[in-house]
């Protein structure tokens, strides 16, 4: 019981806002920096390194009074397949769900591939999800396979 | 935009490629026939590569098309920074198709996706060759009368080759069975064997290039192994000779097999080979004109009678 409190208390509660949960500690920083949040002025409390029964060490974002939309949660199944909105009225969960990797993901992905025609135009990227469980795309243009753990954004 | 451009051979179904074979056919009985009278083709070369544009010039000129175009980047506004989107735009105002090469990967799909008029892929980096894949397949249909069934053994650089890369994926449609034969530095990629094995295509795999594995095949798909690919070049210069072919090693092989190259050829295929019936590469470059000629009609939308 004591546990479970000392659990609770480790991040702040909301009143109102979005949580995003199970997010790997290595994936954190570049959830947070996807969703825009240093430019936000909202109240936002990071949780870095807490323990987690599934990741051993998670993180986790606490965004007060904001709702994404639905795609821009969305984008963060790129590098954190395995995240959990929450979404919070009154200190109660009102919504609770995974995060779903779409089928195509355009612009917010880089190819790794230099001679990559999008690396050198002026132009938006494309990639096929060709593996949504364990998060594998495919280049539209050059047709190079990126694996989860070398996937950078743009 | 449109979407009769020919980017990839995986954008053809299997009907589509039979149909195309079928067309070069007609063309190889009568490559001279008017059918782009008035029309403008343009050969954007941003690389250089002179076979493959002089056989897309003239297959043009075989059907009666006029000809726009450049051979080399340096000489356009690419070496002022126009963008490839730019020059493409413009060039799709003066011409009804435009033939593409391009050292950037993915420059042709991406042309595709914009341009008013159809795009034909002629290489774009080392991702994709359509119409050398086109030209591969029609001299294996000719040779063999057939596409199914065969056994196509690779040999040489099976790691960077894209005209083997495309071939297997073309070839997946008619049931072949493959042998791989290379050194460890240039094997074929393991997402091409995966593919092989979800489409439950046979394939052998062997650094060892014996008489047992030439006699069994149906087709002898021979490529350059280059220099610049490896990082130790004592292990160039151990293998360089081992994968190249000789008349002798020909002795038992089977009466029907053919040998292609994509060309150009150094030293793989020895000069001694070049007399023997079987030795087809020269033949095979010949055909990439019936294969263009083909691949010009489709796009356009130009039945061949």
């Amino acid at each position: 019981m004591n546990d479970t409190k000392k659990k609770e208390l480790a991040v702040a509660a909301l009143k109102n806002g979005t949580v995003i949960d199970h997010i790997p500690s290595d994936s954190l920083f570049k959830v947070v920096d996807l969703l825009g949040i240093k430019s936000i002025d909202n109240s936002v409390t990071i949780g870095f390194n807490l323990d987690s029964k599934k990741y051993g060490k998670k993180g986790i974002i606490k965004v007060a009074d904001v709702t994404f939309p639905d795609t821009t949660l969305n984008r963060i199944a790129i590098i954190a397949p395995h995240a959990v909105i929450n979404i919070i009225k009154d200190y109660e969960v009102v919504e609770k769900h995974k995060v779903t990797l779409a089928d195509n993901i355009y612009g917010i992905v880089k190819c790794s591939n230099p001679k990559c025609i999008t690396n050198n135009e002026p132009m938006r990227t494309h990639f096929h999800v060709i593996d949504h469980e364990n998060v594998v795309l495919k280049c539209h243009y050059c047709e190079r396979t990126e694996v989860k753990d070398k996937i950078t954004l743009k | 935009m449109n979407n009769v451009s020919l980017v990839s051979i995986s954008d053809l179904s299997k009907e589509e490629i039979l149909e195309l074979l079928e067309t070069a056919r007609k063309f190889e009985e009568n490559p001279n026939q008017r059918l782009l009278e008035g029309k403008v083709a343009a050969t954007l070369f941003f690389e250089p590569s002179t076979r493959t544009r002089l056989s897309f010039e003239t297959a043009v000129n075989r059907l009666g098309g006029r000809v726009i175009g450049f051979s080399d980047a340096s000489t356009t506004s690419s070496s002022k920074g126009e963008t490839m989107h730019d020059t493409i735009r413009m060039v799709a105002n003066y011409a009804d198709v435009i033939i593409m090469r391009h050292h950037l990967e993915g420059a042709a799909r991406y042309a595709s996706e914009f341009s008013p008029v159809p795009i034909i892929n002629a290489g774009d980096g080392a991702n994709q060759h359509p119409s050398q894949t086109m030209l591969d397949l029609y001299s294996i249909y000719k040779t063999q009368g057939t596409l199914e069934n065969l056994t196509v053994t690779m040999v040489g650089d099976l790691k960077y080759g894209r005209t083997v890369h495309s071939l297997l994926m073309a070839m997946y449609h008619f049931k072949p069975k493959f042998n791989f034969i290379a050194c460890k530095e240039l094997q074929m990629p393991n997402e091409y064997k995966v593919f092989c094995d979800e489409h439950g295509i046979e394939y052998h795999e062997s650094t060892d290039f014996s008489e047992e594995i030439i006699n069994e095949s149906d087709i002898l798909y021979m490529t350059r192994v280059q220099r610049e690919r490896f990082t130790d070049l004592m292990e160039y210069e151990r293998v360089k000779d081992l994968y190249n072919l000789h008349n002798a090693m020909l002795d038992n092989s089977k009466e029907n097999l053919r040998i292609l190259h994509p060309l150009p050829r150094v030293n793989e295929i020895a000069y001694d080979v070049d007399s023997n019936p079987k030795a087809y590469y020269f033949q095979q470059a010949q055909n990439g004109l019936y294969a263009r000629e083909a691949i010009i009609c489709k796009v356009l939308g130009i039945e061949v009678k």
